[in-house]
């Protein structure tokens, strides 16, 4: 009874269910059944739309803008460390 | 020696040359990983140094075809969590339910009526540098840090989270879910700070 209330919600309450899904969705960790469900929605609806592809924006962003690079003095460490066992 | 002796040596350095150069290729993700966990150069390089260290002596133990990146991590967090933790006080986790799903997209929507548009969205995106990412990720509570580290930053799954940190499913993503709330709010507060025309 409750996903049939749930399914047969307003727009707004569509929307809710789609917001609330949108890291699940991203993250790639949705069955293939909701994530049509999804889609439908998204192409229908574009404040979640932009909702989404915001957030989507957001994760590449953090993911380039979070990149080091080893300093050359450990890295030398780690080669040695993994030839011989220990820091030479 | 015998033949098969030799052989079965030869197979082992062999299959340690590649496992080093296998290993030597995540020296930057992983020292890059203790930075946020450590929050300092000089642990960040003790960390890395001690979990190149434990996949060298742990080496026998695993398992060709498993996941290499994985095993290095939970090697990294694990010794992280037990060795290089600060003795910080326990954060004030409930301040974190009360940010609204989406705070950094309602924030910047919000803005002159929530008509900015597409590419001004882009724009404040664009504007947070390198550091005010880091210095986001860096101000949220351990736990959360650690997720949305292993997840928004190295892309693993929630079933490489559990096995990586070593808790359940559940809390993996109960944990990512608050975490990148609270990455939004010190998003909004690093912007606010350098005055990338997020205020009230």
């Amino acid at each position: 009874m409750m996903e049939k209330s749930q399914e047969t919600d307003s727009a707004g309450g569509e929307c809710n269910m789609t917001i609330a899904r949108l890291y699940t969705f991203l993250d790639g960790e949705m069955t293939q059944d909701r994530k049509e469900q999804i889609r439908r929605h998204l192409d229908e609806c574009s404040p979640c739309l932009e909702a989404f592809e915001f957030e989507s924006e957001l994760r590449s962003m953090i993911a380039s803008k979070t990149r080091d690079r080893c300093p050359d003095a450990l890295r030398n460490k780690i080669a040695a460390i993994l030839k011989y066992g220990k820091v030479v | 020696m015998s033949l098969s002796l030799i052989s079965a040596t030869v197979t082992l350095v062999a299959d340690q040359d590649k496992f080093a150069e296998q290993a030597m290729e995540y020296s930057d993700a992983l020292y890059g990983a203790a930075l946020r966990m450590t929050r300092n150069p000089a642990e960040a390089e003790d960390l890395v140094q001690e979990t190149y260290l434990k996949a060298y002596r742990g080496f026998g133990t695993f398992q060709e075809g498993t996941n290499l990146k994985a095993w290095l991590y939970r090697i990294l967090t694990n010794t992280f969590i037990n060795s290089y933790r600060a003795k910080q006080r326990r954060p004030d986790e409930s301040a974190l339910d009360d940010i609204e799903d989406l705070y950094l997209y309602r924030r910047i929507g919000a803005l002159e009526g929530g008509t900015i548009g597409k590419s001004a969205e882009e724009e404040v995106l664009e504007s947070f540098t390198d550091s005010d990412i880091k210095e986001a990720i860096e101000s949220l509570p351990e736990q959360f840090r650690i997720a949305v580290l292993l997840s928004d930053v190295e892309g693993f799954s929630y079933k490489e989270i559990s096995d990586i940190v070593g808790v359940p499913l559940g809390t993996v993503m109960s944990r990512l879910h608050r975490g990148r709330k609270a990455l939004q709010k010190a998003l909004v507060d690093v912007g606010m700070r350098r005055g990338l025309g997020l205020g009230e």
